[in-house]
């Protein structure tokens, strides 16, 4: 067996060890682990009790807008309805949508992934609890808050995709658009911190022998899951940016009067729009795939064909976007790429949805509660994906689209695709995290009303559409022919509605939260690692994995598992720690330490929220002081992180001694940076094809750009900057003593070049007097905002030198801060090029 | 027949519409569309063939089921044989359909979505204009039409499902659309892009002429108007009408608002929600808000019953 890091499988087997571990073992890691009490429970940071947190909250988010589409259904029950006026229907289906879609869908799933991954990999903790303590509050204080403007009537009205001009300033004037803007914007940055915590996650704290092939394929597809938010997100944050931009300040990006465009909106959203749809859709298959051969008993057939398909929807999903667009009038070469992708992504959810019918072939399959809704999904999914197909044939879309026939469209296929296997999910996992597990009777009822409620709700919705029905109308005129639909409409939806009421009454009956051991345990069977006997430190010992399901072919893991027999059977460093592991084939690397709970990821959750809403209501001073108490909370918050401790080295089990610390390409830190510079990378990619965009799409109003040569001087200092990065990294690996010296000078002489620059701009465009100025002002607004934080970055670290924090070996800050600051420099000179090159 | 009826006939009803093609720039999509349904269908039914010989079926049966073999002819040969050849054929179809520049001769209306109504320009040889009107559209039966789609304000979407799939109206662009009635009658229509407020009520009707009556009606339009006088056309100029409403032949040359030169022969008033006659008039003159929430001319309470009445009258006679 070959090595990815140099360790020696053999080592593997001295495990399970023989000898007793002392009982106070299980007494430090259970005092170590143990949650606040009183009001500082709030500001626990462990996945056991964030992950729960998080799923309630995205739950809630999906009773609320269930709410709205009963209130809308009621609405639409007969012709000329008086229930919803019609600007109050506007709002309520906006909301619709746009709860469901941001504020549910996305960080239910990736709450399971908080909730989940780390049991499953036989982690202790995902790598950065507080990141994910941070995501949740932002995310349910940012979102109540959200919601609540439905109550002052101050919602969104312009449908969950917010096209504008309609969303522009002169036709939606009140801060309804508004509130959408930042509200989504901002819970949109929660759920990239949740996708970086899952990609580092996933990829370096499986438990040691987990290699990819023996991932649960759950790992997987939060793996691609989190890969997609990381590539999609930014391209939906730029627009909302935008078009918050053009509100407040009268930049004319989406104005086609001052050389701008509207389509350029609905190319930034649908790139982001569409991959989400599979964002919501592969967690939830992997889910499929975890229940589906516990129900059958039998292995997935296929393991391999479904890793791979799902990486291969996360692919062609970034090539489908415009078959939202095929109306726009784009010529017919384009409409018959996206078409083409469209019918091809069809194909790997094939490849899934047959392995599932292929594993109950060989099972033996049991119609329990999680069976039941496994069987409903596959049903109403593969119905959604056939007129998927339909629809993603250009010349049926011409009809279909923007009519009743859509809207049933999509629900088959994310309820199918995301709410059944949701349910399956609860079901299944709840006892897990629950003292007592849910009434397999009741299940009956739920999944039976649900499933004849969905199909009686939407199936009609097909014929509404092809009888002319455009969607997202408020009322419709007698005699038009849809009386009789909307009314069988109405009636599936609370069928629907009364099975969700029966879950909940399930719910409240039996779901006693137990994250501190004494759950109702592995009910139905599974054979993951997820159902090993867990405390709040999650398992006593870390097993080596030597198959995909150790609990089905190890009988004896469990005990082993518990009585200590494996890796980390104790605290090696008396703190919270975790082991981290090679990327590919999980070998132990390095002890982390993980932090603690603490009460500033919950204060600057809070105050971002409150930066967002004031934004929103224009307190701007209100919003400057939330800003700055969250930037302070945030550094207070990592100033206890990357802390010297006594041990270098630590025994993590039959004397095995790994490092407790690790700087460079290989901590799990870096990794982090990485991919948020990936982040930053893609949304001001998206800016200068904004750029490019407008100037393909508007040529009439292009102004020749300032000189490349004039750019020149300042091209070459971001490329300084990029040389000072580097070169501190390489004077600290030398042991020089004034490493910190280039690194500190370029992060304080980036904002100055941006600045030139925008003095140069200034004297050839203005912002608000064209759509290239505006995008060539937004490049250097994005670019200043990264230099910003660049100062932030060098003060931290010139900080943190003076204090001596920074040693030959404890380098982390040093680290990070050349590679953003380097990133910085980087972006500066390319935008610097860019913004000179298009239209030159 | 009376408008009313006109008028559901135009705007719903059975067979659905996207399936009862009118002219041939619709009829080769519900051919496809009834493939595609009926194949959709027919998928269907062999998943949940599938599905039950998984869970019910007999042992050697499930056991052929059971393996990587399966996956691949179920998820990959079978859909990649279909989608391959259903993309081909909506490929020729796409091109066939996608409407190119105008012809020579070809007959050009320009229709441009407003906020929430639609407003009709009949364009001469040179693209000039040549008949203003609103909500409804004249053509001959089986000649193709080219329209020319535009916006005024937000997005809109043209849509006539029995003559033609729909097009967007965006600002900035011109969007070309064609369609081809082979039957005298009228095609209903309705917005379908989202356009905030009265979205919900932006209807229109497509009405196709015969040859001879299409001369007749063209004939009309473009007659000059007779001369109007009486306390109708008094009371049109002195309360503000002619701000945002034209009357050819008269000082009124308000362009906001429709064309009301001959309103009275329109099928439908308030783009499409209502019969076209002296009572609906004056409703709609006085009480618009209510009928149609949000739309941009206000409430006219001002007038006593008979000057409203006289008002709808004048109205009703411009046809």
């Amino acid at each position: 067996m070959r090595s990815e890091t140099g360790f020696d499988p053999d080592l593997y087997q001295r495990f399970p060890t023989q000898e007793e571990r002392p009982a106070e073992e299980e007494e430090e890691l259970r005092r170590i682990w143990c949650a606040p009490h009183g009001w500082e429970y709030l500001t626990v940071v462990n996945n056991n009790y964030v992950g729960i947190f998080y799923l309630g909250t995205a739950f809630l988010f999906f009773l609320l807008a269930g709410v709205l589409a009963l209130l809308m259904r009621v609405q639409l029950a007969a012709p000329l309805m008086e229930v919803l006026p019609q600007a109050t229907y506007n709002q309520v289906f906006t909301m619709h949508g746009t709860v469901m879609m941001f504020l549910f869908a996305v960080p239910m799933v990736e709450a399971a992934g908080v909730l989940l991954l780390p049991q499953m990999l036989a982690a202790r903790d995902l790598p950065f609890p507080r990141l994910s303590a941070y995501a949740f509050w932002a995310y349910a204080v940012g979102g109540l808050a959200f919601f609540a403007s439905l109550f002052v009537g101050l919602a969104p009205d312009g449908g969950w995709f917010m096209y504008p001009p309609y969303t522009s300033k002169a036709y939606s004037p009140g801060i309804n658009a508004d509130f959408w803007l930042l509200g989504i914007g901002f819970i949109e940055i929660s759920a990239i911190a949740g996708a970086i915590e899952i990609i580092v996650g996933v990829l370096r704290t499986r438990a040691p022998g987990m290699s990819l092939d023996k991932m649960p394929i759950f790992a997987w597809a939060m793996l691609v899951f989190a890969v997609m938010i990381i590539i999609a997100f930014p391209s939906v944050i730029l627009a909302t940016l935008l078009l918050e931009i053009e509100r407040a300040f009268n930049w004319p990006f989406f104005d086609a009067a001052r050389g701008g465009d509207p389509v350029l909106w609905q190319h930034l959203f649908w790139f982001f729009g569409h991959p989400e749809v599979y964002i919501i859709f592969l967690p939830a298959a992997g889910m499929m795939s975890m229940i589906v051969p516990t129900v059958a008993k039998a292995e997935l057939v296929g393991y391999r064909l479904i890793v791979l398909a799902m990486i291969a929807t996360g692919f062609i999903s970034f090539g489908v976007w415009a078959h939202h667009m095929f109306t726009v009038g784009l010529p017919p070469m384009t409409t018959g790429f996206f078409s083409a992708a469209s019918m091809a992504v069809s194909l790997p959810a094939g490849i899934q949805v047959f392995s599932w019918i292929a594993t109950l072939a060989i099972g033996r399959p049991r119609f329990n509660a999680p069976g039941l809704f496994v069987l409903g999904s596959i049903v109403i999914f593969v119905t959604g994906g056939l007129t998927g197909v339909m629809v993603a044939l250009v010349p049926f879309d011409w009809q279909a689209h923007d009519t009743y026939f859509i809207v049933a469209h999509l629900h088959y296929v994310l309820i199918g695709g995301m709410v059944f296997p949701l349910f399956a999910a609860m079901y299944y996992w709840i006892p897990m995290v629950s003292s007592r597990a849910m009434s397999e009777r009741l299940a009956k009822w739920v999944f039976g009303l649900m499933f004849t409620g969905m199909n009686v709700a939407f199936m009609p919705m097909h014929l509404a559409g092809l009888m002319g029905m455009p969607r997202r109308v408020y009322t419709y005129l007698p005699g038009s022919g849809w009386d009789m639909l909307n009314l069988i409409s109405t009636v599936g939806a609370f069928l629907f509605a009364f099975g969700v009421l029966l879950f909940l009454i399930d719910l409240a009956r039996n779901f006693r939260m137990a994250p501190g051991g004494g759950n109702a345990g592995n009910v139905y069977g599974a054979g993951s690692l997820e159902w090993l006997p867990t405390e709040l430190y999650s398992t006593r010992s870390i097993p080596v994995v030597k198959s995909r399901e150790p609990l089905w072919d190890d009988p004896k893991i469990s005990d082993n598992v518990e009585q200590g027999r494996y890796f980390l059977p104790r605290s090696a460093t008396g703190l919270r720690e975790t082991i981290v592991t090679s990327p590919l084939l999980a070998e132990p690397q390095y002890v982390q330490i993980m932090p603690g709970p603490s009460v500033w990821p919950l204060v600057a959750a809070i105050f971002t929220a409150f930066f967002f809403l004031a934004l929103t209501v224009q307190a701007y001073m209100f919003g400057l002081a939330s800003g700055v108490i969250t930037v302070m909370a945030m550094l207070r918050w990592l100033s206890e992180t990357d802390r010297p401790i006594a041990q270098d080295e630590v025994d993590i089990g039959a004397g095995i001694m790994v490092p407790t610390y690790m700087t460079g390409p290989r901590s799990h830190g870096w990794w982090a940076m990485v991919i948020l510079m990936i982040v930053m990378a893609m949304i001001s990619a998206m800016a200068m094809f904004g750029l490019a965009f407008l100037w393909s799409n508007q040529p009439t109003f292009w102004t020749p750009p300032a000189l490349l040569g004039e750019g020149a001087p300042i091209a070459l200092g971001y490329g300084l900057v990029v040389a000072a990065a580097v070169s501190s990294r390489w004077l600290h690996r030398i042991g020089n003593n004034w490493a910190v010296a280039p690194v500190l000078l370029a992060g304080l002489a980036a904002p100055l070049l941006t600045w030139l620059d925008i003095r140069m701009w200034s004297a050839v465009l203005a912002p608000d007097a064209s759509g290239q100025g505006a995008a060539v002002f937004a490049i250097l607004s994005l670019q200043g905002t990264v230099a910003a934080i660049g100062i932030l970055f060098a003060a931290y670290l010139g900080w943190r030198a003076l204090r001596g924090l920074i040693t030959p070996t404890r380098n982390s800050t040093l680290d990070l801060a050349c590679l953003f600051i380097g990133y910085c420099g980087a972006q500066g000179l390319v935008g610097t090029i860019f913004t000179r090159a298009v239209g030159a | 027949m009376s408008n009313s009826a006109t008028l559901k006939a135009a705007l719903g009803g059975w067979p659905p519409a996207v399936l009862d093609p009118a002219g041939p720039y619709a009829e080769p999509i519900t051919r496809l569309a009834w493939a595609l349904l009926l194949g959709g269908t027919a998928v269907l039914l062999i998943v949940l063939a599938a599905l039950a010989v998984a869970l019910w079926g007999k042992p050697a049966l499930r056991k052929r089921l059971g393996g990587d073999r399966t996956i691949w002819i179920g998820g990959v040969v079978f859909p990649g044989v279909v989608l391959t050849a259903l993309l081909v054929w909506g490929l020729w179809l796409t091109g066939s359909l996608q409407a190119t520049a105008a012809r020579a001769g070809e007959m050009r209306v320009r229709v441009t979505g407003e906020m929430w109504w639609w407003r009709v320009t009949y364009l001469g040889e040179r693209g000039e204009t040549v008949i203003r009107d609103a909500n409804e559209l004249h053509v001959p039966v089986g000649q193709p039409v080219l329209l020319e789609l535009e916006s005024a304000d937000v997005l809109h979407s043209f849509w006539v499902p029995r003559l033609a799939g729909k097009m967007d109206m965006i600002p900035g662009r011109r969007n070309l659309l064609r369609i081809r009635a082979e039957q005298p009658g009228t095609y209903g229509g309705q917005c379908a892009e989202y356009c905030g407020g009265a979205h919900a009520l932006m209807g229109f009707v497509v009405v196709a002429h015969t040859p001879e009556s299409f001369a007749r009606w063209r004939a009309e339009r473009l007659a000059p108007p007779p001369p109007v006088s009486g306390r109708g056309p008094e009371l049109f100029l002195a309360s503000g009408c002619a701000g945002c409403h034209a009357i050819r032949g008269t000082p009124a040359n308000g362009t906001a608002g429709p064309d009301l030169t001959h309103v009275g022969a329109r099928r439908s008033l308030g783009a499409g929600i209502l019969p076209n006659n002296r009572g609906t008039l004056a409703g709609w003159i006085a009480d618009s808000q209510t009928i149609k929430p949000g739309n941009r001319m206000p409430n006219y309470k001002q007038f006593s019953p008979d000057d409203l009445n006289a008002l709808a009258a004048y109205m009703e006679s411009l046809k």
